[in-house]
């Protein structure tokens, strides 16, 4: 029906996370129909960053330089390491402004129902990174669901020699929340982690 | 273009006397390409419904579709893809499904809403959406603050004689009821097991990955146990009285955590599953199963009144002693939560005598809580009288009798 270049067009789109083929091949029309606008500049901001953004060799972070601007801005706290699952994850606590010191990035969490172990995540450079010294707490932010905390167990386990504090971020009510909305499970660990006025 | 299946009916509740105010009852239900529903609207009274109608009327698609108002996988256990009406003909097939339902509880009117998305990406995993007085809800838990269910199906009639998931799967709806967060126990308890088999199948020897997965096994399988115990426990005290006609019963849990509950603190017992755990991976390995934890654990259940286990009992006098439990746990669920759940009974009348039948729906109108009873027969439901509202069930619509 259409021609191979569409057809190609379609089925990368279709590989993209939320786009199934029907919604790609609307992107792709789309696309086509706002070809200067659009599909051009898309194209070459396409190729610009995948010629220029990498891995920072440090802590997985996405960026143009490595080791990435938040590696090498010194005002940051090298003492403070925030693990996150994904970049997205470390998006998310930048946009806050929350956290001054820097951040390693293990690109998931531990699944052996999808293959993922130890090996395939950003985790022995981690551990050189707290045995090479000067680390004085080590955040763990990883998800809280059973994959996210598992493998901040692990994490634990295989920092463990290192003696270096590790804590995580608190479960409960999230902020503005009402208790009445809350499952009972989130209520129950709310109240397990519920600390002095 | 085919006709509509659109059926709405109206019926005055206080046409109805004598019934107990409803500690909970479905008022509204409306149904969207729900199995053999296409549109179905359905007002009923607080009282409980008896639906009638032949072999594959769609009686007990209406049960599923009540037993989605509670967290789970619903009575059948289905898919959700698979509980999207199917096309006749060359209608387009629908893309999803809706389950909504205004209830009167005791904290007053609540809506709910349940289905499958059919605006969701495409990409994603099906899930279920679950709305609650238009809000979103992050989790299908949230509806266990407002509805639990227990069904009783013909399918459970074997339940003494299945094996030991059946027995423990039905336990575990049970305990729902009374612990809402035992579901996401049970659930994280079995996605770290699985993790913990593919790891050991894998011939992994990772020991930290493995440490990670036991702790989580042992915080998720310790808490699991813990919430079976005190509803059996409870569950014994209350079936061991018998209700009317129905048997007395006993319920223990049977199995080695469920020994550790009862005799060692929680934490001791995380602790010596931890270590059990950690001590049999090679043997796990070797055998393809995993030798210890709450998943091995059985529900064992007597017939008191012939002194027999519940299994050695004819199949009339295995449903009563089901029923008997079904009863039992709604009286408890009552009296702990302040609100009874709803009772799906399927196909109830069979296998039940004509005394039993009728004490059994004497409780279920004392009860307070809406029960959903089905039956091919209007006859069998006659002692209800005027105690509940009959509908007739046939082809995708609703008509009272």
């Amino acid at each position: 029906m259409n021609g191979p270049e569409i057809e190609r067009l379609i089925q990368l789109l279709g590989r993209l996370p939320g786009l199934g083929p029907r919604s790609a091949r609307r992107v792709a029309l789309h696309l086509l129909k706002k070809r200067e606008t659009l599909m051009q500049p898309l194209g070459t901001a396409l190729a610009d960053a995948a010629r220029a953004i990498r891995a920072c060799s440090v802590c997985g972070n996405l960026d143009t330089i490595d080791p990435c601007s938040i590696c090498a801005d010194s005002r940051r706290d090298a003492g403070l390491i925030c693990v996150v699952e994904d970049v997205g994850d470390l998006w998310a606590m930048e946009r806050g402004r929350i956290f001054s010191g820097r951040y390693h990035v293990l690109g998931g969490s531990l699944s052996a129902l999808d293959g993922i172990g130890p090996e395939e995540l950003n985790i022995g450079s981690l551990v050189k990174r707290v045995a090479a010294g000067g680390v004085r707490e080590v955040i763990m932010a990883t998800n809280a669901t059973v994959d996210g905390q598992t493998t901040a167990h692990y994490l634990a386990e295989r920092l463990a020699e290192h003696e270096v504090p590790l804590t995580r971020l608190a479960h409960g009510v999230p902020v503005g929340g009402e208790l009445d909305w809350l499952d009972d499970g989130t209520l129950a660990t709310a109240f397990k982690a519920r600390r002095a006025l | 273009m085919t006709a509509q299946a659109i059926s709405a009916l109206a019926y005055s509740s206080d046409a109805v006397s004598g019934a107990a105010p409803a500690l909970l009852a479905v008022r509204q239900l409306r149904l969207t390409d729900f199995r053999n529903y296409r549109q179905l609207r359905l007002d009923c009274g607080a009282e409980p419904v008896v639906l009638v109608g032949d072999n594959g009327a769609g009686k007990t698609n209406l049960l599923e579709a009540l037993s989605f108002l509670a967290p789970g996988r619903g009575l059948r256990r289905a898919r959700l893809d698979d509980v999207c009406r199917r096309p006749r003909g060359e209608e387009p097939p629908a893309a999803g499904w809706a389950v909504a339902a205004t209830l009167d509880t005791t904290d007053g009117r609540v809506a709910i809403g349940t289905g499958l998305e059919a605006g969701r990406s495409e990409t994603s995993l099906p899930r279920r959406a679950v709305r609650i007085d238009g809000r979103p809800m992050q989790s299908q838990t949230a509806l266990g603050l407002h509805v639990a269910a227990v069904w009783l199906t013909p399918q459970l009639d074997r339940l003494f004689l299945d094996g030991a998931t059946e027995r423990r799967r039905f336990l575990d709806r049970l305990v729902t009821a009374l612990h809402p967060e035992h579901a996401g126990d049970v659930a994280a308890y079995e996605n770290a097991q699985r993790q913990r088999s593919r790891l050991l199948s894998d011939g992994n020897r990772d020991p930290h990955w493995f440490t990670a997965l036991e702790d989580t096994m042992a915080r998720h399988g310790v808490a699991l146990a813990a919430a079976r115990a005190d509803t059996v426990q409870r569950l014994d005290a209350a079936a061991r009285l018998g209700v009317g006609p129905f048997p007395r019963a006993s319920l223990a849990m049977a199995g080695e955590v469920d020994r550790w509950i009862a005799t060692m603190a929680a934490i001791d017992v995380e602790d010596r599953l931890r270590g059990e755990l950690a001590a049999s991976r090679l043997r796990d390995a070797e055998s393809g199963t995993t030798s210890c934890g709450p998943h091995r654990s059985d529900l064992a259940v007597r017939h008191l009144d012939l002194d027999l286990p519940a299994a050695e009992g004819s199949t009339g006098q295995q449903k009563a002693v089901l029923v008997s439990i079904a009863l039992a746990h709604a009286r408890l669920v009552a009296l702990s939560r302040g609100r009874p759940p709803l009772l799906l009974l399927d196909e109830i009348a069979a296998h039940l005598d004509a005394e039993r039948r009728m004490a059994l729906f004497d409780e279920v109108v004392a009860l307070g809580a809406q029960s959903w009873m089905t039956g091919t027969d209007a006859e069998l439901f006659a002692p209800l009288g005027g105690r509940a509202q009959i509908l007739r069930v046939a082809d995708g619509s609703i008509a009272a009798v």
